[in-house]
Formats: structure tokens, C-alpha cells, sequence
């Protein structure tokens, strides 16, 4: 069963890193999920200032906007697509990660299958 | 296991066997449930046959007699429901033979019974339907359902909620447990302490449900509450090395055997300074007490144990003045360093106006006036309320009698803060009742009949 893990940082310092975890945390972790065998993509996303948003209007009509900023503090940083028998398994995953420390966020979500 | 089926076991064959088909179908609907679930991976199938199952048992056994073991008897007849009902539907066999399959990679089965009864497979569902990741009245809603073998209807009842309401949300928290895979399984020893508090928190609710009503025309409904007791007696014997658990089941036992003290013929609220202690359900105390020992020995004490000896010490007293307060003081420190929380501290500031007197109690109750969480609660309004009215500050006591009333959310509760506002507003007199008792129902957890939140580590939330 895959679970997409959508990592939201918290509170980020000045050089845009979490707050509450180094660099070497991610490292490790990033390393534990490879070595488990079960990650099936993965990816951090570039810092928010970079985001544009696309709409499309009734008439194919397209709208193209800067942003979006965040309002909240909770901001999309990155994601993991990992393969695990069940729910408590992806949680087991999802509080290891250095994301869900302090302020940020882990929010498991399992991914639609349409197959049999 | 004793909350058994012996009743319908010796039944007769005709119209009395359709009232123990009733009570055994009560008893073996969660222990059928569970082995369908183990067995199926899949909770919609399991209730399927099990009603099935039970339909069935309603035709036979009125004519063929209650069979000598009726819940290996439903057991048979569901797996032949269930094999009927994969034989038409091949898609939907596949997919749950590879969830299956996926199931016994991630917990082995467990071993085959030897006695020749069916293996009790109730704990892991306690630990689906009470699992962190389902909103919190799903769980309760949910346990009832499938553990407590009520209807949703029943179930409905039990939370006074539209029956429509209530089967939306069982069909909300089945889809959860279906399409985000929450696992049918018993947490590892690493993981009980962390999982446990959940099942015991969903079962106090349940209780605390049918305790205290939350609203309507009556303060205690007792469905939920025996209910919630006869969960708590199964899961013990689940789990009989758990302390908690004695702990919370000698907890329910020591406050309901207050119930039939607790209200009078019309409904009102009997203080327990007025409550007939001859009404107290004392072979219930007696159980209650013998299991806050096995609660309180061999560690450290949990929350649950705490509270049900502070339960005891109330239920084993004569009267409100010869209740041992520095010991419930005492008890309160403990429970306050397990399990902090504005309302256990509420309860403290009680127990200290009783040991020390109104002016101890009022003092603490006012240092805990910028709480978020007693800022609307109607048992820190009614507490305060009384303190100030035994210490004759009329005046006060009315302006907080009448917040008190705009907070109380049952018509008894209201009533009691309506005569109280009315007698405060009145008195001219400055003489103050001296050595009053508190003038609600002691805890758990509230000084107020209404029990605050359960008091676990675990915060609803999680």
C-alpha cells in the first residue's frame, strides 16, 4: 500500500532550513527510507518564493499568478511516496521524519487505488 | 470468560430462545466479529455475515434449540455466509485475498486455540476501533458498534444523535479503516504504553457519556455507562497484566455505584452531602475497592488507578465530614503530577476547601480563572459559586450562580444553579452556612456530577 508522507515545515531560520533539525538529520533519514527498501519517489521542493500558480478559466482561459505566499505557517517543503503494508507502519515512517519535529508537520495520506 | 452466554446456553427451544438469541447475539457479536475480521481482513464483510449469521440463528433456534456452543454455531454459519458471498463477487475475493495477504506478512497468525474454544481475537479490534488516527467520537461510536454488539441505532442513543448521523459517521470511520489500510492488529509490547491510554480514554468517554450527559433533560443515562463497564470487564480479562486497566474498571465501578443516590424522583441533583449512602450499590464499592489495590500494586501508579482511589475514599465514608480529605488532597498531588490538567486542578481546589476550608478553595479556584479550558465549564462556575455562597458572600455568589447557569448544559444542573441563585439573591441574613460539604458529587474527575475529560496523558487529539 503506498502512503504519500507530505512533509510541511514549521518556523525555518534565516538560511531557510527547519528550525528544529540539521542537515545531517535528513541525511540519515533519507538513507533509513532507501534502506528499508520502501520509498517510491521522493523530493524537496524549491523554496516558496519560486511557486507559480496556474488557472484555467470556462472558456480555456489561463491565469498565471506568482506565488502562492504563505500565509500560514505551514508550507509545503517536500514529499515521500513510500510502499508499507499499513496505516501504522506509514506512521511509524512519518514520525521518524526530521519534518515533523517542532514546528512542522507530517500528514500521511494514502494514495487512490483504482486497480483491483 | 465470564460475561458469558450460560443464560442462553440452557434456553429452551420457543419464544424464550428468541430473548436469549437477543442476549447471546449482545455477548458473541464482538468475539464473532473479531475472528470474521481476522480471518477476512475486512470489517464490512465481517458485519455482514455476522448479521447474517444472526438472522439465521433467529430462525433455527427457536425451533431447533440453542445450540450446545451457539458461538462456534454463528461462527460456522458466518464463514459459510462469507464463502457464499466471495464465491458471487470474484473482484472483490481477489482484492481481499491480497489484503490478506499483506496482513499475515505484517502480523503472523496467532496460534491455534487448544482448549477447543474459539481464540478471542476482541483485543486487536479494541485497538482498531480506538486507533489514534479516527476522530474521537469515532472511536467511542465504533467500539460501541462493533465491540458492544449495538446497533447504530443503539449506538445513536447512546450519544443523542440522529440515527442518521450516527450511521454516516460509522460509515465515515469504516471508510478510513478501509482505504488508509489502519492496521486489525495488537500493538507490540514497545508500543502498548503509547496505544493503550487510547482504548482505556475511548471506554471512559463511553462512560462518562451515559454519567453525565452532555446535554438534554436528564444528568445520567445509565445504557452507556453498564456499557462501558462490561467493555472495561472484557478488556481486563484481555489484559489482565495491565494495572490501567483494573484501574479504570474499579474507577467505573466506584462512581456508578453512586447512580441511584445521585438524582431524585424528579431528576434533580442530590448533593452528596444529601445523598442516601444506603443506596450506594455496595457490592459494586466492594469490587471497585478490591481493584484499586491490584491498580495500586506492584508500580507506579497510572491515572486511572488514582482517581479510582480517590473514588473509593469518597464511596467508603460515612459522610462528606468524615471523608478523609488530606488523603484525596494527598491523591489529587499524585494525579496532578501524572496527568496535569486544569480540571484535575479544579478538583484539588475542591478537596482543599473541604480539608482547609472555602477561603483555600476559593483562592486556588480564582488562580485558575485564566484557564482557556474552565473558562466555560460549568463545573468550575458551580464550584466557585458554592464557595462564595459558604462564605456568605451573597452578593458574588449570585453573579457567579447565574454564570453558572448559562453554562449548565442538563435541566438538573440548571434547576440546581436556578434554586441556589434565587436563595442567594434572597438571604438577607450574613450568617454563613459553616461546614457545608461541597455541594456537588465529588469526582471523577468534577466537583459538579459532570466528570471533566478523561484525565489519560493522551490528549483527545491524538
Amino acid at each position: 500500500m503506498k502512503y504519500m508522507l507530505l512533509i510541511h515545515s514549521g518556523a525555518t531560520d534565516e538560511s531557510g532550513g527547519a528550525a528544529e533539525c540539521t542537515v545531517e538529520d535528513w541525511m540519515s533519514y533519507d538513507k533509513e527510507v532507501k534502506d528499508a527498501g520502501i520509498l517510491v519517489s521522493g523530493e524537496s521542493l524549491a523554496d516558496l518564493v519560486t511557486a507559480t500558480t496556474v488557472r484555467v478559466g470556462p472558456a480555456g482561459d489561463r491565469t498565471v499568478t506568482d506565488g502562492p505566499f504563505a500565509e500560514t505557517r505551514e508550507v509545503l517543503g517536500g514529499f515521500l511516496v513510500i510502499d508499507v503494508p499499513d496505516l501504522d507502519v506509514a506512521l511509524d515512517w512519518a514520525a521518524r521524519c526530521p519534518g515533523a519535529r517542532g514546528s512542522g508537520a507530517v500528514v500521511v495520506r494514502p494514495v487512490a487505488d483504482f486497480g483491483a | 470468560m465470564d460475561e458469558g452466554t450460560g443464560a442462553a446456553r440452557d434456553g429452551s427451544p420457543g419464544a424464550s430462545a428468541v430473548s436469549s438469541v437477543a442476549s447471546v447475539f449482545r455477548e458473541e457479536h464482538g468475539r464473532l466479529l473479531a475472528s470474521l475480521v481476522r480471518r477476512y481482513g475486512d470489517l464490512d464483510l465481517a458485519e455482514e455475515v455476522t448479521s447474517e449469521a444472526i438472522e439465521a440463528a433467529l430462525v433455527h433456534w427457536p425451533v431447533d434449540g440453542v445450540p450446545a456452543r451457539p458461538g462456534a454455531w454463528l461462527l460456522t454459519t458466518a464463514r459459510r455466509k462469507a464463502v457464499d458471498r466471495l464465491r458471487r463477487d470474484q473482484v472483490y475475493a481477489a482484492r481481499l485475498a491480497v489484503l490478506q495477504v499483506e496482513a499475515e506478512r505484517a502480523a503472523p497468525a496467532p496460534p491455534a486455540d487448544t482448549d477447543g474454544g474459539l481464540p478471542d481475537e476482541r483485543l486487536q479490534l479494541f485497538f482498531t476501533c480506538a486507533h489514534p488516527a479516527l476522530g474521537p467520537e469515532d472511536r467511542s461510536a465504533l467500539t460501541l458498534r462493533c465491540l458492544a454488539g449495538l446497533t447504530t441505532p443503539e449506538v445513536a442513543r447512546a450519544f443523542l444523535v440522529p440515527p442518521a448521523t450516527m450511521a454516516q459517521r460509522i460509515v465515515r470511520a469504516k471508510k478510513k479503516i478501509r482505504e488508509a489500510r489502519i492496521p486489525f492488529r495488537v500493538p507490540g509490547a514497545d508500543e502498548l504504553p503509547d496505544r493503550l491510554p487510547g482504548v482505556l480514554q475511548v471506554l471512559y468517554s463511553i462512560f462518562t457519556e451515559g454519567y453525565a450527559a452532555s446535554s438534554g433533560p436528564h444528568l445520567q443515562r445509565t445504557g452507556p455507562a453498564e456499557e462501558a463497564i462490561r467493555l472495561a470487564r472484557i478488556l481486563r480479562a484481555l489484559l489482565p497484566a495491565e494495572r490501567e486497566t483494573a484501574g479504570l474498571l474499579a474507577l467505573m465501578l466506584l462512581v456508578h455505584a453512586r447512580r441511584d443516590a445521585r438524582t431524585g424522583p424528579d431528576g434533580a441533583i442530590v448533593l452528596l452531602d444529601d445523598q442516601d449512602r444506603g443506596r450506594w450499590d455496595h457490592t459494586m464499592i466492594e469490587e471497585g475497592a478490591r481493584l484499586v489495590v491490584t491498580a495500586l500494586e506492584g508500580g507506579p501508579p497510572g491515572p486511572y488507578g488514582v482517581q479510582a482511589a480517590i473514588a473509593a475514599l469518597h464511596d467508603e465514608a460515612d459522610s462528606v465530614a468524615t471523608t478523609d480529605w488530606p488523603q484525596i488532597v494527598a491523591l489529587y498531588d499524585v494525579l496532578r503530577a501524572l496527568a496535569p490538567s486544569p480540571v484535575v486542578a479544579l478538583n484539588r481546589a475542591v478537596a482543599v476547601a473541604m480539608r482547609d476550608g472555602p477561603e483555600a478553595g476559593l483562592a486556588l479556584l480564582d488562580d485558575l480563572a485564566g484557564e482557556p479550558r474552565l473558562r466555560a465549564y460549568h463545573p468550575y462556575a458551580i464550584a466557585r459559586a458554592d464557595l462564595l455562597h459558604r462564605l456568605g458572600r451573597r452578593a458574588e455568589a449570585a453573579v457567579a450562580y447565574r454564570k453558572a447557569l448559562s453554562l449548565a448544559g442538563t435541566e438538573p444542573e440548571r434547576a440546581h444553579a436556578r434554586g441556589r441563585l434565587a436563595e442567594s439573591e434572597s438571604e438577607s441574613e450574613s450568617e454563613s452556612e459553616s461546614a457545608r460539604g461541597p455541594e456537588a458529587e465529588p469526582p471523577p474527575p468534577g466537583p459538579s456530577p459532570e466528570p471533566g475529560p478523561p484525565p489519560g496523558p493522551e490528549s483527545r487529539g491524538r
